[in-house]
Order: structure tokens, then C-alpha cells, then sequence
């Protein structure tokens, strides 16, 4: 918490004085951004700390290794219950009674509305930014891994959420740490619950919510032109403010509506992008492939291709994490395994579908400098990423890559940006408040509290350079991920129970298709 | 045999006209019950916030009650005092896809409902209920204007 109280009263120095020194806006973003970074800098460093004599950070294996043990605990659920995945989703085995209950659909979606974003757009630019095609490679490695990381939090959550006597619903990691550790009779699920719990808090902050606005800041300067991030920061903070403070719901409606349909516009304009280049599809492949083993001259050989996709894969779909589980808990079902089945589509949509379409387009588009004698990629100045046409990374790469082929996608890249940034925070406040909840406990002072310090959060993250707020949003995120699946590992018999069970009594046929 | 006779009603003017349309042809019919439904409009497909998930089983449960106080309990009011037997449904989904698994419950020999007057562009393209209902159903449906 240290570092958590540290960050939050740098936080509250710097905004209080903003309106006053508003002339001063380079030095403010300047100082932000320092501030930051010193105050984050051990935080990140104990998170991404190399194995000794490595370069290879811990937690990269730590998600994989959990990925790959689920993957094979499971049996491969993932492949096994594709089909059946798909089916739930349709509501083949809604009952037709249960009708106006939440779905399994809008779990999904909604799920999914906090995961597809800027992961997919900016992170994956980041991946193959520092680590070339190749990443690209080890990206969808761990989207298809990590569905199994997935199904097994989401059925946990839904088995262990609290459903209380007004009819509403608390689901996520911190309670199934808490109440299926106690069904095992083991000790310490309260404390890895609430440990959990903070780094939720540090995650809602970081990835869920400076990341977004700092690379919608980005994206609107692009457009329009430098300006401080300060301004974006302080305007998207008053409409978060709005929507989680005020409860006005009709933008988060508006939000949630809108954004399914950018997400659907992305990969058609995407697909447009690939077909226009067929003949360079062939070649991409073999890009990401050779890249994949080779690193192709980008910085850290293989590895480096290995790390920057497993951390950008993991960074965009949240497998293993623990965030998406306590959307998930919402589901009315009375099998909440079938919610875990639902949810490994999660990873599949949004790291194996969309990502790679980043990918695809930032490699066929010609941005990422090929030295023509060796056919190995650029370093630039620096030495730490591939040298890019105008000297681009992140979302800004995404962009030209797509303006490239599309001149006018830019514009439209802006607003789906900017939308994917808004709804992301708004889902992740969600996610932070029911952690804040758990440690807090419920109630009106408590919930504003938190929400406040939510916005405040937003004009930092807009402020910040790209390089302090990755590494932080990073850091955070993935720390959820050190508890959820170590405290998986021993919760996984649980579901192996309910995964036997569900699957003996669909192949017995007790459980009934209500589809025609 | 008891004939059945399946009434949609939508809390408006229009569903009362089909509501007093059943009780005068169960009145030629005699041996005759009524069962009276209300459908809230919902869609498994529809999008949500995470907090709108959070609350909707209450919400839900909310839902059914007002429709249960404001249209079906004063239609059964309504008609049970003429001595004749009638009970109420309330159903979230798609009016008609709900209307037509109700007479499949309820084993319905008829389907009454009032032709609604608003309309606009997305129903002149894809059809109301009411035209929906008719076009699908499996039991004979009859439209009150």
C-alpha cells in the first residue's frame, strides 16, 4: 500500500494547483510524469525482475506455466468445449423460463467491453513495436492458453459469488480466495483475498484506467494536433465522473452500444486492409513465424519477441488475471461451470481474432523498417524498438498503419480509441470498486471514495509519457495475476469436480438443448 | 373439452379491447378459461454495463411485479368476478416468439390480441408483434383492432 498512498498524494499535490498553473502545462506534464515514474519505479522493477542471470522476467513464465497447467488439468477444455461454448452463448440451454435473467451473451459481452480495447490496438503495436511479427506468434500462443487460465476463474467466480438478499450479485477472485479455500479447509484465503484486492485496486488504476487515457491523449493529439495531456485528461475525467458519480447511465448505454459495432468496424476494416495486400499474406506469416524463433534482428533476439507477445497477450485478454471473472459473476445459471465454458471464448475474440489483426495490418503496412541487405528489421536511435516510418509507436503505429492503406481510417481509429478507452474505464472502475468494496465494505462514502480517486487517476494517466504508465499499468495487472493463479492452483480440483459432473450429465443427456 | 384462450395484453387501451373481445367469445364458447399475458420487452442479445448485470435478477423481479400489480391483476379482477376461470402470465422476450411458447404451455386454442397503433420505420421494415405473431404462430390468432 505503500506505494499505492505514495502515488495517491503525489496524485492530490499535482491536481489541487493545476487550474492555477495552467500556463505552465509542458513543466506540469513534465513533473507528472517524473513523479510518477520515481514513485512506480520499485513497484515495476520487484514485478519485472529478470531471473537471476537472465533477461527473461518471472512473471512472463509464471503466467504461461499457469496457462499450460490448466490447459492440460483440463484435458484441453478450450478445444473440447468450443463447440458447446458457442451454443451456451446462443442460449441453446437457456431456460426459456429464466428469460430477462443476465445471459450468457451479455456476461460475455460485457466481459468483453472491459478486455477488447486498447490492448488490442496499442498494446499489440507495443508487441511488435519492441519485438517484431514474431510476437505476434507467441501473442496467439498465449490467447489459446490462456482461455483455459479464463474458464477456470470465471467458473469460480460464479460458484463462489455472493448473492445477497436484494437480488443483486458480488462476484471475483477475492471471494472465491475466501470461501473456496475454506471449503478445502486450507488456510489464508482471506488474506490472498484481500491482497488480490489491493493489486485490484492498482490494476482498475493503471491498465483500466491511465493506459486509456493516456493513449487516448495520443490518439486525439494525432489528430489535432500537441496539446497538454492535462486537458483530455481533466475533460475525460468530468465525463467518467458523470457516468460513475453521477449515474448518468444513457453514456455508458450509448458506450456499450457503440462500441461492439467499432469492434466489428475494426476487424472489417482490418479484413479490408489484408484482402487489399493478398499478395503480402504469405509473407506476414512467414514474418511472424521466422520472427517468432528468429527475432529477426529486434532487440533481445527470440526472447524478446517471446516476452514482448506472452506480455501484451496477457495484458490484453486478462487471462489469469482475475478482472473479467468479476464480470463474469454475474450470469444467472445454475451450472456456473457453463459460464467458465463461455468465457474461454474471451481470450479466443480478443487475443487470437483481433490482435492478430493489429498485427497483420502493422506488418503488411510497411511501417516497421526492413534493412533491405540483411532482411532483418531496424533498431532505431535508441537501440530498444524497430525504427518505424515517422518514428511511431504505440497507437500512433496502429494508426499509420491502417492510414497507410486507408487514409481516412485514422479519423475513425480516433473515436473507436477513444470509445474502447472510455468503456474500458468504466469497466474496470467496476472491477476496482468491488475490490475496494470487499476491503472497505459497502456503502455510499465508501464507494464515492474510491470512485473519486478514480478520476483523479485519469488526468495523471493523460499527463504521464507513455513509457512510466505501461510499466506501471503493466505491473499492476499483472500482480493480480501472482495471486489469482497461485490461488488457483489449489482451487482447481474444485472445478475439475463440477467439470466432470457438467460433462457426464450433457453426454448422459439430463442436461437438455432448449434449442429446436 | 375446456377451450383455452390466450389474451396479450399491454398495459394500454388496446389490450383491454383484447381482453373484452376473449370474454365475449368465451361467453358464446361456455365451457371456457382465459389466460392473460403481459411480455416485457427483452432481448438476450441486448448489451449491458457490469453494474446493470450486478442488478438484474432484482430488477427482473421488479419488472414482474409492476407488471403484475399494473395490468395482469386488474385483468384478472376484471374478469373473475363473472365467475369465469382465468389466470396470469408474465413473461420476459420477444412478444410474439413468448406469446406462441405460452400457447404451447398452456395448450391454447386461440390467441387474442389488439393491433397497436403506434408504429414507425423499423416496424413498416420488419413487422410489429402483432404481424409476427400472425405469421408464426402455430394456433389461430385473432387480431382486435
Amino acid at each position: 500500500m505503500s506505494v499505492f498512498h505514495k502515488a495517491l498524494l503525489t496524485a492530490a499535490a499535482i491536481i489541487a494547483p493545476a487550474g492555477a498553473i495552467a500556463q505552465e502545462a509542458a513543466t506540469l506534464d513534465q513533473k507528472v510524469n517524473a513523479a510518477f515514474a520515481t514513485a512506480t519505479g520499485p513497484f515495476v522493477n520487484l514485478i519485472f525482475a529478470p531471473f537471476p542471470g537472465t533477461s527473461f522476467p518471472w512473471i512472463v513464465l509464471w503466467l504461461v506455466v499457469g496457462a499450460t497447467v490448466f490447459t492440460l488439468y483440463f484435458g484441453f477444455v478450450q478445444f473440447r468445449f468450443f463447440g458447446h461454448a458457442i451454443k451456451l452463448v446462443k442460449g441453446d440451454y437457456s431456460d426459456p423460463n429464466d428469460a430477462g435473467e443476465v445471459s450468457h451473451f451479455q456476461a460475455l459481452t460485457t466481459a468483453l467491453s472491459g478486455t477488447v480495447g486498447l490492448g488490442n490496438i496499442a498494446g499489440v503495436a507495443v508487441a511488435v513495436g519492441i519485438g517484431g511479427p514474431g510476437a505476434t506468434f507467441w501473442m496467439i500462443l498465449a490467447g489459446l492458453l490462456g482461455m483455459a487460465s479464463k474458464f477456470t476463474e470465471c467458473t469460480l467466480a460464479v460458484k463462489y459469488r455472493n448473492e445477497y438478499p436484494d437480488g443483486t450479485v458480488s462476484g471475483g477472485p477475492m471471494y472465491y480466495m475466501k470461501k473456496g479455500f475454506s471449503e478445502l479447509g486450507l488456510p489464508g484465503g482471506g488474506f490472498l483475498a484481500i491482497l488480490f484486492s489491493i493489486f485490484c485496486i492498482l490494476g482498475a488504476l493503471g491498465g483500466g484506467n491511465m493506459f486509456q487515457a493516456n493513449q487516448a491523449h495520443a490518439q486525439i493529439e494525432g489528430i489535432v494536433g500537441e496539446f497538454p495531456g492535462w486537458i483530455t485528461g481533466i475533460i475525460f475525467a468530468g465525463v467518467v465522473f458523470a457516468v460513475i458519480v453521477g449515474g448518468i447511465k444513457s453514456i455508458a448505454r450509448v458506450t456499450e452500444k457503440v462500441v461492439p459495432f467499432m469492434g466489428i468496424l475494426y476487424v472489417g476494416a482490418s479484413l479490408i486492409i489484408i484482402a487489399m495486400n493478398y499478395d503480402m499474406i504469405g509473407w506476414a506469416f512467414g514474418q511472424i513465424f521466422v520472427g517468432a524463433f528468429t527475432g529477426l534482428g529486434v532487440a533481445g533476439g527470440f526472447v524478446g519477441a517471446l516476452i514482448q507477445g506472452f506480455k501484451r497477450a496477457a495484458f490484453s485478454n486478462e487471462a489469469g488475471v482475475g478482472s473479467a471473472a468479476i464480470a463474469h459473476a454475474a450470469v444467472r445459471t445454475k451450472e456456473p461451470i457453463t459460464e467458465g465454458f463461455v468465457s474461454l471464448l474471451e481470450p479466443l475474440i480478443d487475443t487470437v481474432v483481433i490482435c492478430t489483426m493489429t498485427a497483420l495490418v502493422i506488418t503488411i503496412s510497411g511501417q516497421l523498417l526492413i534493412d533491405d541487405a540483411t532482411g532483418t528489421y531496424m533498431l532505431n536511435e535508441a537501440g530498444t524498438a524497430i525504427a518505424t516510418v515517422g518514428d511511431t509507436s504505440g497507437v500512433a503505429l496502429t494508426s499509420a498503419a491502417f492510414g497507410s492503406s486507408i487514409s481516412w481510417f485514422p479519423y475513425v481509429l480516433a473515436i473507436a480509441v477513444v470509445l474502447f478507452a472510455f468503456s474500458t474505464m468504466i469497466s474496470w472502475s467496476y472491477y476496482g470498486l468491488k475490490a475496494w468494496t470487499y476491503l472497505f465494505g459497502e456503502g455510499k462514502g465508501s464507494e464515492l471514495t474510491f470512485k473519486v480517486i478514480f478520476c483523479v487517476f485519469v488526468v495523471i494517466g493523460a499527463a504521464a509519457n507513455l513509457g512510466p504508465v505501461i510499466d506501471f499499468s503493466d505491473a499492476a495487472i499483472f500482480s493480480m495475476a501472482v495471486v489469482n493463479i497461485f490461488s488457483l492452483y489449489f482451487m482447481m480440483k474444485l472445478v475439475r469436480r463440477e467439470l466432470n459432473s457438467y460433462s457426464g450429465r450433457l453426454k448422459s443427456g439430463e442436461i437438455k438443448s432448449y434449442a429446436h | 373439452m375446456t377451450t383455452t384462450l390466450l389474451v396479450g395484453l399491454d398495459g394500454h387501451a388496446s389490450g383491454e379491447r383484447a381482453l373484452d373481445h376473449a370474454r365475449r367469445l368465451a361467453e358464446l364458447i361456455g365451457d371456457c378459461e382465459l389466460v392473460v399475458a403481459y411480455i416485457i420487452e427483452w432481448s438476450p442479445f441486448s448489451f449491458q454495463t457490469a453494474e446493470e448485470n450486478a442488478a438484474r435478477h432484482k430488477r427482473r423481479e421488479e419488472e414482474i411485479q409492476i407488471a403484475l400489480d399494473r395490468v395482469i391483476n386488474p385483468a384478472i379482477e376484471k374478469v373473475s368476478g363473472s365467475g369465469r376461470t382465468i389466470r396470469g402470465v408474465v413473461r420476459h422476450g420477444d412478444v410474439s416468439d413468448a406469446l406462441i411458447a405460452i400457447s404451447k404451455q398452456e395448450n391454447a386454442d386461440q390467441i387474442i390480441v389488439a393491433r397497436a397503433s403506434e408504429g414507425g420505420f423499423a416496424k413498416r421494415i420488419f413487422g410489429g408483434s402483432t404481424s409476427n405473431l400472425v405469421m408464426s404462430s402455430p394456433v389461430p390468432v385473432t387480431v382486435v383492432s
